[in-house]
């Protein structure tokens, strides 16, 4: 995307900021006790070896204390060293005390951070969600579905760990860095140098290297798609393959891939296991400077045993975390790159009412006045298209492929919209700018060509305009669209799950059920833009039939290329290429000379003719 | 999915039986594996005594003696065990990558041998899943997880031993945390798996809104049901917040339970232990060590274990595809004197020559309960065009599938040039037909990787010829590359009448003696139609071909019209006859010619 390579502009870089912040609404305070959490476990976390050392040094070898006044305090309470090392027992106790302050803050701080990161992972999902059924289809109509898919999904997942794994976890990292560095200076800081001195090297070099291994990464996940995508290929092309013989060529191909995405992991296994080993020395060093030199300045007698232990424990805790920071700073990087595509559709204009708003009554005569549109960046398909249409009658359109009858209804509902200067489209005087956009579509029953059924049963799918749509009406609907017959043969009825798309039904079926549901709707205007297609001829009789009895106050607008479906209309529009060549009713027009005249002659004199032929 | 009801859970030791056959190949990994682990872990245990020896030795004695000695060993032991973390991560990732890869190989080239109903009966979906997912699991299955239960396992093992050899009392107190917490892990484990798993079906689910909300928004704007989407939509994803919560909440009980009982094991060691570190800190230390280091081994044993569990799955299924035979085989005889579908012996192939004939042809879909040919005869010289008619999803390609010996008959027999497919190898019989799909499928690569796809050996002037045969010269000259332009995944940089251009060349290029034609429905523009239905008279032309026709206007010249419906054969003959006979292809042929005409009047 373009934005992606830009410059990121003041304006950008603050909306972004501001959209975080939006989307922290809600999480924030979950983090925060998340946080609190984690320095309260890391705390807990260094004190258990200070009991240690306490126990050994100076309860059981007698030595005497250098204690900040509290702990010294403390101790007394308890009876003091001596006391307590007759009754050690009394010091186990703390540490499961210590212990279980520990576990508690680190339960609250993974349930805190949880809370925080799906907070804020539904928090994102619901806007975007919420943000793009208000996008104008405009919007829709120009950006592919895989990559907002993709924006709504991983790039989601990836800003969610940015705030909860990788800064919760940067922080928690510094808070036990500094924590242990306390500690541990309190007790010898010339060891506390020698032990930190190789902790700079392990961070950087974990830095260094994930961020280089990153693109290795990459390379490898971009291989494995292109492996899977060949499978996926094969196995949806079977066909061809076997036609033409090709199993051999297939399997060529297919483990020449697999052999050099395997390659890139092989190539992938030195610098990672020496990446590890090397860490582990690099650790085991660390300890192994805290063993030796601990000895040496126990001997010397600047430390004292239990010192010496409470050291090596700290250098024990500070392992993993140390190794991870570097990993977590290089891999922050990923999540600007997200929240810049996330951004872009958010940045996105909603669909907005530039007019007055207004419930007009729908039940009334439609106009077209001097309507003239073109897509965005194409060239204008409508010409000045101006037409009537009476209340309660019905309306024929009859037109060729990208003659501009479907944008004529697109217009109509508002999908699009006019551009100043393009003419008027009016519901009984009202210009539709100026009607609510809910309360229009609302009112307006429209049926697709090729109708989108949701995953849901298909009673769901009838009745999804309404809450708990009772089922009589469903199946009202349902009888009227010649779909009730054939939904009660299916084992489940009208509980069958229309699988994704619509799979599981035929096209015809489909498009009974997308008339069904619009027939729920009870709307004052109806359109049907070729959504009879893939029905046979007897049952879209049989449909138009029903329409007529139930719904016969409505206004109907028909796109067909059936004259059958079109003859009963009370007025017929012929559009050819975005322009009305004629207009009138069936008996005006099949007398016309035009092309309809053309039209009603091949298909009512067709079935003779060809018949003699 | 008949195949699929046998019951799981019936492979011994966790379906592993399966998977050895494959390892073999990596004996030398995988003893470097095992090996490497079982040192690492001795390297492991190892560290805590060199403490212990530190604090017994030269601060207990106030003494440094060996203290070079001393650094040197410990140097040792370090490098030595990162060159044995090393060699054995090297081995662990050679064994994963390549039994993952072999795998899938296998798997792959099992796919291509096996039939269509295997095809028919599981979704493209399922079967992807089993040869890019299932390999991927069982392939860290027999490298890492075996990796980190050796090391793990070999830690705790050690660690008891050295306890129990240095102080038999202590060591056994500390032991007896082990058990209780084995168990607790075991607990949590199992409903933490049933917890993931519906977390990854809401995720999906969730994925899936996103979907329908966007492919979906032109509808539910004009239904207006955007709020109802949202509330949906919202409810789904507080479901997946609270689930997840939950999820955390038995993780966070699964960490509480490890921490707690390290510390209790700590705790016991000061409690029982504490005298000895008045004369042997150093052993109280080493005690120390042990005691937390042995909790976190415990719960990576317990999580491959529940991860053998999930893995068995996936064996079972994968197992399962490599064992299923496909329904149309070629007999012991004909691959031996054909050669299989990979290595064909082409020396011993006669000519083609292109008769067809059905003789009392019953035919049953393996996954069907109806009859769809009874006792059927149909003779189809070669030449012959045939053109098979009907509704929408009527049964129209059972024949094509027949002749093409994608399925056999259940009775009488298909004869190619006068004689019973059956003997001959299917790839003699499929390098002789040329198919064009309906849908067209290309593949991702170039036009003419695609092209070539019939014919490798074609040259550039038959390319040229075909191209210009069914009049696509202008859609590769319109491509930026030209004929080396990418198509894209599934050729989805081409439209839809390009593709169906592409796909007819490529027929031509491999000039076929048999010609399948699942002719287009699909919404092409009317200039784009005039020629495909010029390249589809071209390219029928001396050919024995079988055109599954949409379009009625395409068959009046054929020789035979078969007409469909209800996946039977009902009408048979020639145009003139069936249109006489004012039966279903009547019925079906005036609707078209109609809409037909319509549409070129509309332009």
């Amino acid at each position: 995307m373009e934005t992606e390579t830009k410059k990121k502009t003041k304006e950008e870089k603050s909306f972004q900021r501001k959209l975080l912040w939006r989307f922290l609404k809600g999480s924030k305070l979950f983090f925060i006790i998340s946080m609190l959490t984690a320095a309260v476990a890391a705390l807990a976390d260094m004190v258990s070896p200070q009991i240690i050392r306490m126990a050994v040094d100076n309860a059981l070898g007698g030595k005497e204390a250098d204690l900040p006044a509290y702990v010294q305090a403390l101790v007394d309470r308890f009876g003091g060293f001596s006391y307590l090392g007759e009754h050690i027992w009394i010091m186990a106790v703390a540490i499961l005390i210590v212990a279980g302050v520990k576990v508690l803050a680190q339960y609250c701080f993974r349930v805190y951070n949880t809370k925080g990161a799906e907070t804020l992972t539904k928090t994102m999902r619901d806007q975007l969600f919420g943000h793009i059924e208000r996008l104008p289809y405009a919007w829709h109509a120009r950006h592919r579905t895989g990559d907002i898919i993709q924006r709504c999904t991983s790039d989601i997942d990836t800003m969610k760990r940015f705030v909860s794994e990788q800064m919760t976890s940067i922080f928690r990292i510094l808070v036990l860095l500094a924590l242990s560095l306390g500690f541990m200076i309190s007790m010898n800081w010339k060891l506390t140098l020698i032990a930190m001195a190789p902790v700079p090297w392990i961070i950087l070099r974990s830095f260094y290297f994930h961020k280089k291994i990153g693109a290795a990464f990459l390379d490898c996940d971009e291989n494995e798609g292109k492996l899977s995508a060949m499978a996926q290929e094969n196995l949806t092309g079977v066909r061809v393959v076997r036609a033409f013989g090709r199993e051999r060529y297939e399997k060529d191909r297919f483990e020449a891939q697999n052999e050099y995405y395997t390659s890139l992991w092989m190539k992938l296994a030195r610098p990672m296991s020496r990446f590890w080993s090397v860490s582990d020395v690099l650790s085991g060093i660390q300890i192994m400077l805290i063993v030796v030199f601990g000895s040496v300045y126990c001997i010397r007698g600047e430390m004292l045993p239990g010192a010496y232990i409470a050291f090596l424990s700290y250098g024990a805790i500070m392992t993993w975390p140390i190794r991870m920071l570097g990993r977590m700073i290089s891999e922050m990087s990923k999540a600007g790159v997200s929240i810049d595509r996330v951004a872009y559709i958010m940045e996105a204009e909603e669909e907005q009412e530039h007019g007055l708003a207004l419930a007009a009554p729908m039940d009334r005569d439609i106009a077209f006045e001097h309507v003239s549109f073109g897509y965005e960046g194409s060239p204008e398909i409508l010409h000045d298209v101006s037409f009537t249409m009476q209340a309660g009658t019905t309306l024929g359109i009859l037109g060729g492929t990208g003659s501009g009858k479907s944008t004529m209804m697109l217009l109509l509902d508002k999908l699009y919209e006019l551009p100043e200067g393009g003419g008027r489209i009016t519901i009984g005087g009202v210009d539709v700018k100026d009607i609510e956009t809910g309360h229009l579509r609302k009112n307006i029953a429209m049926v697709l060509q090729e109708p989108y059924l949701f995953s849901r049963s298909i009673a769901e799918n009838i009745g999804i305009t309404e809450q708990d749509m009772p089922m009589e009406r469903i199946r009202e609907a349902a009888s009227a669209a010649c779909l009730d017959e054939t939904v009660e043969s299916f084992q489940k009825g009208y509980d069958t799950f229309v699988g994704e798309r619509g799979v599981t039904l035929s096209g015809g079926q489909k498009q009974r059920a997308a008339i069904a549901r619009a027939l729920t709707q009870k709307a004052p205007i109806m359109i049907l833009d070729d959504s009879l297609s893939a029905v046979d001829t007897e049952t879209d009789a049989r449909i138009r039939g029903a329409l007529e009895a139930r719904f016969g106050s409505a206004s109907i607008l028909l796109i067909s290329h059936r004259i059958t479906t079109l003859s009963k209309a009370d007025k017929i529009l012929v559009l050819d290429h975005g322009r009305i060549v004629e207009q009138g009713s069936h008996d005006e027009l099949r007398q016309a000379g035009g092309i309809y005249q053309k039209i009603c002659e091949i298909q009512s004199g067709s079935a003779e003719e060809v018949a003699t032929a | 999915m008949k195949q699929e009801t046998s019951k799981q859970n019936n492979l011994k030791f966790f379906g592993i039986g399966k998977v050895i056959p494959y390892l073999k190949k990596y004996r030398k990994a995988m003893l470097g594996l095992v090996l490497g682990s079982l040192v690492g872990s001795l390297v492991d245990i190892g560290v805590p005594l060199f403490q212990r020896y530190a604090l017994n030795h030269f601060i207990g004695e106030g003494t440094l003696d060996t203290i070079v000695w001393f650094v040197l060993l410990y140097l040792l032991l370090i490098c030595g065990g990162a060159l044995v973390s090393y060699y054995s991560t090297m081995c662990s990732m050679q064994v994963e990558v390549g039994v993952d890869r072999d795998l899938r190989n296998r798997a792959f080239s099992h796919l291509q041998t096996l039939s269509f109903s295997y095809y028919n009966q599981n979704s493209v979906g399922y079967i992807h899943s089993r040869v890019m997912s299932d390999t991927q699991r069982i392939g860290g299955l027999v490298s890492w997880t075996l990796l980190d239960s050796i090391w793990q396992g070999g830690y705790v093992v050690g660690a008891v031993v050295v306890m129990l050899v240095i102080n038999l009392r202590l060591a056994l107190l500390v032991i007896a945390v082990l058990p209780l917490t084995v168990l607790l892990f075991s607990l949590f484990q199992r409903k933490l798996t049933r917890a993931n798993r519906e977390i990854r079906e809401l995720n999906s689910q969730i994925t899936g809104n996103f979907n329908e909300g966007i492919t979906g928004a032109r509808t539910i704007k004009t239904l207006v049901i955007e709020k109802k989407m949202e509330r949906s939509f919202v409810a789904d994803t507080a479901t997946m917040r609270r689930k997840s919560v939950g999820a955390a909440r038995l993780r966070g009980f699964f960490a509480v339970t490890m921490n707690f009982a390290s510390s209790l094991a700590l705790a016991i060691v000061l409690w029982k232990g504490g005298v000895i570190a008045k004369t042997q800190i150093g052993t109280f230390s080493m005690f120390m060590s042990y005691a937390q280091g042995m909790m976190e081994p415990v719960r990576w044993l317990v999580d491959a274990i529940s991860d053998l569990i999930t893995t068995q799955v996936n064996i079972e299924r994968l197992s399962r595809l490599l064992e299923t035979k496909p329904d149309v085989r070629d007999s012991d005889a004909v691959i031996a004197l054909y050669g299989d579908s990979f290595e064909p012996k082409r020396e011993n192939w006669e000519a083609l020559r292109g008769d067809i004939r059905f003789e009392d042809v019953s035919f049953q879909y393996p996954d069907g309960d109806e009859k769809i040919l009874e006792h059927f005869d149909l003779d189809i010289p070669f030449g012959t065009n045939v053109a098979i008619v009907g509704e929408t999803g009527a049964g129209k390609s059972t024949l094509a599938n027949l002749i093409c010996r994608f399925y056999e008959p259940t009775e009488g027999r298909v004869l190619i040039d006068g004689r019973d497919a059956r003997e001959r190898s299917q790839l003699w019989l499929h390098s002789a037909i040329g198919y064009v799909l309906q849908t067209p499928h290309l593949f991702s690569g170039t036009v003419r990787e695609n092209l070539l796809y019939g014919n490798p050996n074609a040259t550039q002037e038959q390319i040229d010829r075909a191209l210009e045969l069914v009049s696509a010269t202008d859609v590769v000259a319109k491509l930026e590359k030209g004929l080396d332009t990418d198509v894209g995944e599934g050729g989805d940089m081409l439209s839809t009448g390009e593709k169906q251009l592409i796909s007819f060349a490529r027929a031509i290029l491999a000039d076929p003696r048999i010609l399948v034609l699942d002719e287009a429905t699909a919404s092409v523009d009317t200039i784009t139609e005039q020629k495909i239905q010029a390249a589809i008279d071209t390219i029928i032309r001396g050919r024995t071909s079988i055109v599954i026709a949409h379009r009625l206007s395409t068959v009046r010249n054929a020789d035979v019209i078969l007409v469909v419906k209800d996946g039977k054969i009902v009408e048979r003959g020639r145009h003139e006859e069936l249109m006489r006979a004012r039966g279903t292809y009547y019925r079906l042929y005036t609707r078209q010619y109609e809409d037909e005409a319509t549409s070129s009047l509309l332009g």
